[in-house]
């Protein structure tokens, strides 16, 4: 998964106890105990989100106004030329991926806060891989992600969208895998920031571009030539399109209309298929991860 | 105390226990600046051992080392036994560390502080929970354990770092700095909690403070100054080997009396913060003479047996406040601690 090993090089022998110790006994580090690590500090990140209510609601409302007051605002516009599909139906995949976004980032980049109190190094020095620990956040931001966005998952029949399990159930799998991939990439900037003040900004900085350039708000059909380039650049877009394919396999659309909302994406006249799109998101997270382990493993 | 030596002089077949901290010939060389300029440091098992030294002797260079955050240039060092360099997981597995900066999360409860730590240590779950509760005890914060640790003063914030770096049964706890920024009274309880230890824990403690009254709590200190090692002895040998006393006396007439010190008794006084001040071997002894030859009315006399500050002022020519500020070089560690 990563370039560190999760188990560490050769065990090392135990020299001859000074005096046999009545205490709890810390047992070489194996898989077993990388990955209780990782399974504490992915708690750690749930108990942290379900004490932040102020974090709960915000990250809540804005892809709410986005889904409602952008679709019912714009529909007038689109509706005209095209009643085919609500805008709304168009928007939810995306809506959904920038709420995911929002929520991952903040996540990642969280650990420009765990370094300033001080609490990354207490995770650092623990004799667990760093691989383990860091896995173990992404997971755990991941985690989080995904549940707020079963809020807006629930929110789908007001927007045209059948409650379909199978569709349900590859959503959230999808939304799991990009807020992964969002949390790492979070991560990776965190291991660069050494300012607290220049977090937010920061999250702010790529959290624009992303969602402007993944098509999460536009079909990426008939872009002029700069914003194609840019849309096929950006990882989230090949997020977000396999979420607008299950959805649009799940409405009752022609295809002419399909054609035009859903048009995937093509790379100079390959459709690439949605399972190559699935792969690449898996890609860019394994590569963010390792390059945020290698970060921090090298600044402490 | 049980010294290092104790395997030679028994008959039997005794293992051997390895030094708690071993270090030959260390060197930490920065980009401009030479931190650690070759030490070399024995630390028994069970010792509570002092590093005094002011802020920028290297203290926090070489204490990271052995606690692997930092690699040497050259040289090495033993930590329970094991390599610093080359068996960094074995040595953190056994160490506990206390830092200067609280590592602690605030948004958790004191007791999920601990519960973390135990599971990143692999601490043994079936132990785990009553292990807890020992510490928590211990360092007098079972019952606010449910509270989340933002609620906490600053010497239970320490405490609880304590009670943490202690969970995993660590051979060696360090301490750097666990006093910094905390009251006089609550230093003094975090030193009660240190002391006691070793009561119920089998553990060796190597502390760093820049506090001189502190290191009298150590069995053995070692005295750092300028990325070396300048004295390595109990306080109390120490102390007895700068040999003199400082005597303050206040009289009817400093200057005459400066001058009757200087020409009959060969001593150099000096009025520093209004009494007259000066060393002598043996002062209470020299106090008779004093009274009947001084010829000047003497209002008060006090007699001070050598300090640690006295110590370090014999062996590095400064005393410890003018070394820090001063000081010149800066600890490269609180520079990066600062920065970041």
């Amino acid at each position: 998964m990563a370039p560190v090993p999760a188990v560490p090089g050769p065990v090392a022998t135990e020299p001859i106890a000074a005096v046999p110790v009545a205490a709890v006994r810390v047992p070489a580090a194996g898989l077993r105990h990388q990955a209780r690590a990782a399974f504490v500090v992915w708690q750690r990140e749930l108990i942290r989100f379900t004490k932040d209510r102020a974090r709960m609601v915000s990250s809540l409302v804005q892809p709410v106004l986005f889904l409602f007051v952008l679709g019912v605002g714009l529909s007038s516009l689109v509706s005209a030329g095209n009643g085919a599909v609500d805008l709304k139906t168009f928007l939810f995949p995306g809506v959904l991926a920038i709420s995911v976004l929002f929520t991952a980032a903040f996540s990642g980049i969280s650990m420009v806060w765990d370094r300033e109190f001080g609490f990354l190094r207490e995770m650092l020095v623990a004799p667990v891989s760093t691989t383990a620990i860091l896995t173990g956040k992404c997971v755990g931001g991941a985690t989080v992600a995904t549940l707020q966005s079963m809020v807006l998952l629930a929110l789908a029949g007001f927007v045209g969208v059948p409650y379909s399990p199978v569709m349900m159930l590859t959503l959230v799998g999808l939304l799991f895998l990009m807020a992964f991939m969002i949390t790492a990439l979070g991560m990776l900037l965190a291991a660069r920031i050494t300012q607290v003040q220049s977090a937010m900004p920061m999250v702010q900085l790529i959290i624009t571009p992303l969602m402007f350039l993944s098509g999460a708000l536009f079909p990426l059909s008939g872009l002029p030539t700069w914003l194609a380039v840019l849309t096929h650049l950006n990882p989230m877009t090949y997020a977000v399109e396999p979420m607008r394919a299950v959805v649009f396999d799940h409405v009752q659309v022609d295809p002419a209309t399909r054609a035009t909302f859903d048009p995937g994406i093509v790379w100079n006249h390959w459709q690439v298929p949605v399972a190559v799109q699935v792969l690449l998101v898996v890609a860019f997270s394994v590569a963010f991860l390792a390059a945020a382990v290698a970060r921090f493993a090298r600044t402490e | 105390m049980s010294e290092v030596h104790l395997a030679t002089t028994g008959s039997q077949a005794v293992p051997v226990p390895p030094p708690a901290v071993e270090v030959r010939g260390l060197v930490k060389r920065y980009a401009d600046i030479e931190a650690v300029r070759g030490i070399d440091l024995d630390v028994a098992p069970g010792e509570t051992f002092g590093f005094l030294g002011p802020n920028g002797a290297g203290k926090s260079t070489t204490i990271k080392i052995l606690c692997t955050l930092v690699q040497a240039t050259s040289g090495t060092a033993r930590v329970a036994g094991w390599d610093v360099a080359s068996q960094r997981h074995a040595v953190r597995r056994h160490i506990g560390l206390v830092f200067q900066e609280p590592t602690l999360d605030t948004y958790l409860t004191g007791e999920q502080n601990l519960r973390f730590h135990g599971e990143l240590y692999g601490v043994d779950r079936a132990g785990a929970a009553a292990r807890r509760e020992e510490m928590l005890r211990m360092v007098g914060l079972w019952d606010r354990r449910g509270d989340d640790v933002q609620t906490y003063s600053g010497g239970m914030r320490r405490r609880l770092e304590i009670a943490r770096g202690l969970l995993h049964s660590p051979k060696v706890l360090f301490l750097d700095e666990p006093t910094v920024g905390l009251d006089p009274q609550t230093r003094a309880s975090i030193w009660e909690y240190i002391k006691n230890l070793h009561r119920s824990e089998d553990i060796t403690v190597f502390v760093t403070t820049h506090y001189m009254d502190e290191a009298e709590h150590c069995d053995r200190i070692a005295i750092m100054n300028e990325g070396r090692i300048v004295a390595l002895d109990t306080p109390d040998r120490l102390k007895a080997a700068v040999g003199k006393d400082r005597v303050q006396i206040t009289t009817e007439d400093d200057r005459t009396a400066i001058r009757t010190l200087r020409e009959r008794f060969d001593i150099e006084a000096a009025v520093r913060e209004g009494v007259v001040s000066f060393a002598v071997i043996d002062g209470a002894a020299f106090i008779p003479r004093l009274v009947a030859e001084l010829g000047v009315p003497i209002r008060s006399v006090a007699v001070h047996r050598p300090s640690l500050d006295d110590v370090f002022l014999a062996h590095t020519g400064s005393t410890i406040r003018d070394a820090e500020t001063s000081g010149g070089r800066m600890d490269p560690m609180a520079v990066l601690a600062r920065r970041r």
